[in-house]
């Protein structure tokens, strides 16, 4: 793209994408997007590209357009396709593999007949969602039509490798009205107007952060974008990163120009090498464009941004621990104040933002700080981007407006909890957060009351656990990753959650003893109360959350030595009901350890001394007989 | 600006930028820590030093929280005292918790703590950090499994000692200090300096002892360092009377470090080699004697050859190892008592150029600014000197200054550590300072980049300069420097537009025979751009022995007495003999380096060496050998039977350093404090009272009751000692010139005028070295010093870990020249010049350029004076020791190489002076 020297420059270029038929499909064509974020690709979606690019080549179809795009966030149904033609009507594909697309190809794009067995609706066989099955297209769903979408405003629309699509989509409109058309005070104002709160998972005022960076004097001030998401289970800044870089580096420069910065970095974990790659092109062609570097659409404010890859360490997402980490030394908190707004990278003002929260930005400024306000909740304006995981029917990301609640997410907009499964909790907030019962599942989403209940907004992770799940094994789990990641640094963080985990180790194989909850409530207390940075002081809020809720299941795993959910190992075991058993051996096959014995006619036995609970024999036994206690 | 914070109720003034524990710790409440190092390590790790704090949220470290007005605070509340508990139970949980033989008991914070918040045993059990010790270093074992990650080894490694030679592996429950690739520390970057060690909190980082020593029986001795001229400060902890380690102390050149040497160089002190009982030559043996005979033995010795021949056939030298009132006994005795002005020393040896061509430019043969003022300068120009070998703590100064923003021009032949810093290297040939120098004023006055108002108001002169180095362009330089001219401009640039620019010098600008031209030319450029005078500035030589610099101040020097004053001016002459009560010559005296010669052609018929090892550190050996063999009386006074005590008629057994009391003056002119740590083996006297009793057997009176009187005779006589008393120096030292009671000393020299009045511009041309390369011998050999040796190993020789460190002689060799001469790295070598040949082995090493050879002169085995040119400056008298030509080439084929190994051992004889 040819360098912008002012607004009319990006008003021309946003028509002549638009014209050139990225967005707005014109008459007579198509336009087939094909999910290629990691999720997309990691399902097989390059074959399925590679198709759709040489058939359409190969069989002369000039009327179409095949382009990639990011994530929609619909992980289960990856690879997607979604089809739009001149009319508005759109069609989605789910699971593909290289033979489905040849197919659609043949049908859909040279006869024009919509291969319905393919289309979302058909795919996504789940009794919960019957009317899921009537849709042809993502957005006819359920899953689709309940969310509300500002950061993922593009997501899986564009192509993310296109500047000019962004800019087709209002991309950089917000930019330059901000450097043309308002002072840095002004831009200040609509972004604390708006109340938007920290998208990370702390929540503080967006605004008031700059505020906070804007009045410190001195030449040298940095804006950071922390895209260094490493909650497990989370991925909604990857999404947006690998589908719409340039919503990012729009809102830096953004953010830099309120706050007095001209130089901005991006902050990625390397484990992200399509975004980090996708984002070295947005800063290309942003460059290129001159929509970032010196004097910006003619205003005369200069702004660029670097990449800085981080190196797979959980804690430097902390701001701190990244900003160190960015200037080259081992990344690690340290105590705070001074706050990075006052004292940050190389001890200059700095804003740290996460990548959630920019994306968030360009579409305040917009539309305005009372659009903003008008979603969500009071205390809690717009919405909020969840990676939904574990027991449930779609997985996937979903941005809702906040005060919506647990259940709608679960139940109306991902389909509920496959196989019939009751729901036991949902744990937000990643390894800082805690988990929320059924009781509370109505609870409308927002920071204070996801803290009131003991877990956290945390940066989105999402996680549904049903009746299977152990809460004690939940609980270690999440004390496990901290436990790996934590830095080191300070001794209660470093040592604390190690004991913690032991305990809970400990009551997991069956050796709880009397004593063993009140020192694992101690211990958190302390760890909480005398850890350096976030990262240890809520490292325990998993226990204590679990703890909170489920403390009865802790004590059956320590007082009866039976774990209730029937998930550790150790406290489980296999029985093979006698009535049922039609000896057909299948069983003792598939042991490992021959732990079963019998003979043709009769019942067969498992020798509880020699069983691992590995549960294969339960898995192959044809007639449901053997079970677990 | 003060502002005033609540603490514990009360109000507590501080200053704003301070932080709550520096204001706890100013009003006297005492907030415990553990990982807190004021100014190195405020991280707020280790959590011990929580408080509350009215309105934050949770708590704070106060080790890191700034103060703010108004500020409530409170230290000691229920909260706090849980969390630190907690914080030591974890702690503890991960310990070994042997206290009961950890030799760390009772100086360990980690028990103080567990002691006072009753922290008795962990309530956790589980798993423990488990990890071997690393012993591989010489002197000292890290067992990580007692270490509390608290990281003051690692900050000091990185902001005090520079060495960034330990860090932090792994993280979480794993996280542990560590080399980098984390192999041992004996393979690592690590210098051993031991300042690791000495700020460990626990019993992590435990020095390998002599002997085991529990806390309360060991007695701490606060001395001064007795190895070079830093003059650092130290504790001795010592055991009995044995010395189990030394401890850095606070002092002021050193604030807190010690490199190798004087943090574990002790073993010398107790070594059986010790000389115990004086010794008389009797049918050609060194036979016991008592104290009374021997002293009897040399004062009729000296009487009757003086008698016989005049006073003047009898010549002494002093020593630059001994304390400052050694030395002006010592040349009170040849002076008052025998009447002659040979008196000299190994200054000759080292900066005797730097006291000559000082004096002509400035005035004054010192350094001219003090040692922390590197922390002040904007540039730094270190030449002829690998300053992290030789002066090992104000090399760590000059990388902190760098750290902190400073630019580094080395202008070196080899590529020195602090070339990893340097902004710029000026790789030069030995020998080439004066062309590089002139090459850089040519630059400066050609760029207008002189400082014309200082060249005004304080120096004269200057058109002679400016006439002389016209022609020296940095093209004409660059072939005799073997440096490009780009290199020589912007290195003049540098220096030349510094705010504060200073010149940190030593050997390889002194040790030619163009040395006093080096080191005027040194002064010429500091004066052209006003580079003196000021703090942070300066022209600083580096002096090489812990009391080179008081030798010299005492008048062991055959020109000076006391203070510099002229044996050649009459009226100073009348003052001494007024205050001596004797006749002084007014013959000037022989130098060291004339000594010799005269004593091979017989005119000086006798010789008195104080710990001076002439055998070893003079060049030429072979010639100093038969000199000392002609004389009809030798006495050395030494701690060891040196090779030259080996020659000697009488020997009497002298106390070391850590033996006695007295006065060192450091290179800043800091006169400071020796402190006895333990008696004398034997009958070994300290050298003052062996000296007061040759006075008294001269009529001298001579009854000191301590070093303390001595030194209020020297300020007497001495101008710029004149306010320098025991009392006074009992804490932190002076600088001199301390004229009277009342002057507080000098921080830095030439503020307002210089010592001479105006700076003098002392213009030199550029000549060429005595012995350059030829066809016969293509290689130029320069020598010098290196970290874990101290000039002829007296001392380190005896000390093991040294010894296994670096215990043999080696010569090192560009590969271009290994390659021509069929020489590979590891290569038992032959190498020789005009005057002699020893073996080594050859280092292969680009370090150097081609045709460059490179030898340390410590080794007694393999010593590169056997090689070395005695070629003399002709003003300083100091000899080339820094350029000869030699050729090198393989010793007697590999096999004898590989088998023919000869490692200087502490059995070895490896003496010399101390």
């Amino acid at each position: 793209m040819k360098r912008l020297q002012n607004l009319a420059d990006l008003q021309a270029a946003a028509a002549v994408t638009e014209a050139a038929a990225s967005v707005q499909v014109p008459h007579g064509r198509l336009r087939v997007l094909v999910g290629m974020a990691t999720c997309g690709i990691a399902a097989g979606a390059s074959p399925v590209l590679d198709v759709f690019r040489s058939e359409v080549q190969a069989r002369g179809l000039g009327n179409v357009q095949v382009l990639s795009t990011g994530c929609i966030g619909a992980c289960r149904l990856e690879p997607m396709v979604e089809i739009r033609a001149a009319d508005g009507s759109r069609v989605t594909y789910v699971k593909l593999d290289a033979a489905k697309a040849a197919r659609i190809v043949q049908e859909h794009l040279v006869e024009g007949r919509v291969v319905d067995e393919y289309t979302i609706g058909k795919e996504d066989h789940r009794p919960q969602s019957d009317h899921i099955q009537q849709a042809r297209s993502l957005e006819a769903t359920s899953f689709f039509g309940r969310q509300f979408r500002i950061a993922l405003r593009n997501c899986g629309l564009i192509d993310p490798e296109s500047i000019g699509e962004y800019i087709a989509r209002d991309g950089y409109a917000a930019l330059g009205k901000a450097l043309l058309k308002m002072t840095p005070v002004q831009v200040i104002d609509v972004i604390k107007q708006s109340g938007l709160r920290g998208r990370g998972g702390g929540g503080f005022p967006t605004g008031r952060k700059w505020e906070f960076a804007a009045a410190q004097s001195g030449p040298l001030k940095y804006v950071i974008c922390n895209a260094d998401e490493g909650d497990p289970g989370a991925f909604m800044d990857r999404s947006v990163l690998e589908g719409d870089p340039h919503s990012v580096l729009e809102a830096m420069a953004i953010a830099g120009y309120a706050i007095g910065a001209a130089q901005g970095f991006i902050y990625v974990r390397a484990e992200y090498p399509l975004a980090v790659q996708r984002l070295g092109l947005a800063i290309r062609q942003a460059r290129e464009a001159g929509l970032l570097g010196d004097n910006i659409l003619g205003s005369g404010y200069g702004f660029d941004v670097q990449l800085r890859l981080g190196a797979g360490a959980f804690v430097c997402g902390e701001e701190i621990a990244l900003i160190t980490s960015i200037e080259g030394q081992r990344g690690e908190p340290k105590p705070k104040p001074p706050f990075p707004a006052i004292k940050g990278l190389w001890q200059k003002p700095t804003v740290i933002n996460n990548v959630e929260t920019l994306a968030n930005i360009p579409v305040i400024l917009l539309k305005g700080a009372a659009w903003f306000t008008a979603i969500g909740t009071p205390k809690s304006p717009g919405t909020k981007v969840f990676a939904v995981g574990g027991k449930i029917g779609i997985t996937g990301l979903v941005e809702i407006p906040m005060g919506t609640t647990l259940r709608e997410i679960i139940y109306d907009i991902c389909g509920g909890i496959p196989g019939g499964k009751r729901f036991k909790a949902a744990q937000t907030g990643g390894p800082s957060g805690g988990c929320i019962p059924a009781q509370h599942l109505d609870t409308p989403i927002d920071y204070e009351s996801l803290t009131a209940l003991g877990s956290m907004m945390g940066s989105g992770g999402l996680i549904v656990m049903d009746e299977d799940n152990c809460m004690v094994d939940i609980a270690k789990f999440f004390l496990d990753f901290t436990v790996d990641e934590s830095c080191g640094k300070c001794p209660p963080c470093r040592i604390g959650t190690v004991r913690m985990h032991e305990i809970l180790q400990r009551i997991t194989a069956g050796e709880g003893r009397e004593g063993d909850l009140e020192q694992l409530e101690e211990l958190a207390g302390n760890i909480k109360l005398a850890s350096l940075c976030g990262l240890g002081q809520t490292a325990p809020n998993p226990v204590l959350s679990t703890l909170r809720y489920f403390r009865d299941e802790y004590e059956a795993h320590i007082r009866d030595k039976r774990c209730p959910a029937a998930s550790c190992r150790a406290l489980v075991r296999y029985e093979i009901d006698p009535e049922r058993c039609c000896s057909c051996g299948l069983c003792v096959q598939s042991c490992p350890v021959a732990a079963i014995h019998g003979s043709k006619g009769k019942p067969y036995l498992i020798t509880r001394d020699y069983c691992i609970a590995c549960g294969a024999c339960a898995a192959k036994c044809p007639f449901t007989a053997i079970h677990k206690h | 600006m003060m502002i005033s914070i609540n603490i514990d109720g009360r109000t507590v003034q501080t200053d704003a930028g301070s932080t709550v524990l520096r204001a706890a710790s100013a009003a006297g409440i005492r907030i415990p820590t553990l990982c807190y190092l004021k100014d190195y390590n405020e991280i707020g790790a280790c959590r011990m030093c929580v408080v509350e704090v009215e309105g934050a949220r949770g708590l704070q470290a106060s080790c890191v929280l700034p103060v703010s007005e108004g500020m409530v605070v409170r230290t000691d509340t229920e909260l706090v005292r849980k969390a630190r508990k907690a914080v030591l139970e974890l702690l503890v949980s991960n310990h070994p918790l042997d206290c009961l033989t950890c030799e760390k008991n009772g100086d360990c914070r980690l028990q103080d703590y567990c002691y006072e918040y009753e922290v008795k045993e962990s309530p956790y059990t589980g798993r423990r950090s488990e990890a071997l010790p690393d012993d591989s270093n010489q002197f000292w074992v890290r067992d990580n499994s007692k270490c509390i990650l608290c990281r003051r080894c690692v900050a000091v490694c990185a902001a005090l000692q520079c060495s960034d030679a330990i860090g932090l592996a792994g993280r979480g429950f794993e996280t542990r200090v560590a080399v980098p690739g984390e192999g041992l520390l004996a393979a690592s970057r690590c210098v051993s300096c031991g300042t690791c060690i000495a700020n460990c909190p626990t019993g992590a980082l435990m020095p390998k002892l002599p002997q085991k020593a529990r806390t309360w029986e060991r007695t701490k001795a606060r001395t001064i360092c007795p190895y070079c001229g830093v003059g650092c400060e130290l504790f001795l902890v010592t055991k009995g009377n044995r010395i189990l380690e030394a401890l850095p102390s606070n002092g002021p050149a050193n604030n807190g470090m010690l490199c190798v040497k004087g943090r574990f160089g002790y073993d010398y002190v107790a070594h059986t080699d010790r000389l115990t009982v004086p010794l008389i030559r009797k049918n050609g043996e060194l036979q016991e004697a008592s104290w009374d005979e021997a002293l009897d033995a040399v004062a009729k010795g000296f009487k009757a050859i003086a008698a016989a021949h005049g006073p003047d056939a009898v010549a002494g030298l002093s020593s630059a190892r001994c304390t400052n009132e050694e030395n002006y006994l010592f040349q009170k005795l040849l002076r008052a008592g025998i009447g002659t002005n040979s008196v000299d020393h190994c200054a000759r040896l080292c900066h005797a150029s730097t006291v000559s061509g000082l004096a002509a430019t400035l005035g004054s043969g010192a350094m001219t600014n003090s040692i922390n003022e590197v922390l002040q300068s904007d540039l730094i120009f270190v030449t002829g000197s690998n300053t992290t070998e030789t002066h090992p703590v104000i090399g760590s100064k000059i990388r902190q200054a760098v750290q902190r923003g400073a630019r580094l021009i080395v202008a070196e032949p080899r590529e020195i550590e602090l070339v990893e810093q340097a902004d710029l290297f000026l790789k030069i040939r030995p020998g080439s300072n004066v062309a590089l120098f002139n090459a850089m004023m040519q630059v400066i006055i050609a760029e207008g980049l002189q400082n014309t108002a200082f060249i005004d108001d304080r120096t004269e002169n200057y058109a002679e300069l400016a006439e002389l180095v016209r022609d020296w362009t940095p093209e004409v330089a660059a072939p005799v420097c073997g440096v490009e001219p780009e290199l020589i401009r912007q290195a003049a640039r540098l220096y030349a537009q510094a705010e504060r620019a200073s010149i940190y010098y030593a050997m390889g600008v002194t040790q030619h025979s163009t040395g006093t031209d080096g080191v005027m030319s040194v002064a010429n450029l500091a004066m052209l751009c006003g580079q003196i005078g000021r703090e942070g500035t300066g022209v600083n030589p580096l002096r090489g022995q812990n009391n080179v610099q008081g030798a010299c101040d005492m008048g062991a020097l055959p020109g000076d007495y006391p203070g510099y004053q002229k044996v050649s001016d009459p009226a100073v002459r009348q003052k001494f003999e007024a205050a001596w009560g004797q006749t002084l010559s007014e013959r000037p005296g022989l130098t060291l380096t004339e000594m010799l010669p005269q004593a091979g052609s017989g005119q000086l018929k006798a010789l008195f060496v104080m710990g001076e090892n002439p055998m070893i550190s003079d060049p030429d050996l072979t010639h100093v050998e038969q000199s000392l063999r002609k004389l009809e009386l030798l006495v050395v006074q030494d701690i060891f039977l040196t090779e030259t005590a080996a020659l000697a008629d009488i020997v009497l057994p002298a106390a070391s350093a850590v033996e006695k009391d007295g006065t060192f003056t450091n290179t800043e002119r800091r006169v400071q404090r020796l402190r006895k740590a333990v008696n004398s083996p034997g009958k070994a006297w300290p050298d003052w009272q062996i000296l007061s009793g040759l006075l008294q057997r001269f009529g001298l009176p001579a009854d000191y009751k301590s070093p303390s009187n001595i030194m209020d005779e020297i300020a007497r006589v001495t101008l710029v000692y004149g306010g320098i008393n025991y009392a006074r120096i009992e804490h932190r030292g002076l600088q001199w010139p301390c004229r009277d009671a009342a002057d507080p000393g000098t921080k830095y020299l030439h503020s307002e005028r210089f010592s001479r009045g105006l700076g003098k511009f002392m213009p030199a041309a550029y000549r060429d070295s005595n012995e350059l390369p030829d066809s016969k011998y293509p290689l130029l050999l320069t020598t010098g010093r290196i970290l874990y040796q101290y000039h002829t190993m007296t001392m380190t020789g005896r000390v093991p870990g040294l010894m296994k460190i670096s215990g043999t002689s080696y010569i090192e060799i560009h590969p271009d020249d290994a390659r021509a001469a069929g020489i590979a790295d590891g290569d038992r070598v032959e190498v020789q010049s005009r005057r002699g040949r020893l073996q080594a082995r050859a280092r292969v090493t680009a370090k150097l350029s081609p045709g460059v050879v490179f030898m340390p002169f410590h080794f007694g085995d393999g010593a590169a004076n056997l090689l070395t040119n005695p070629a003399l400056d002709p003003t300083a008298k100091i000899p080339e020791l820094k350029v000869c030509a030699v050729q090198v080439r393989v010793a007697g084929g590999r096999q004898a190489a590989a088998g023919g190994e000869v490692t200087a051992g502490v059995d070895n004889k490896v003496g010399g002076s101390r």
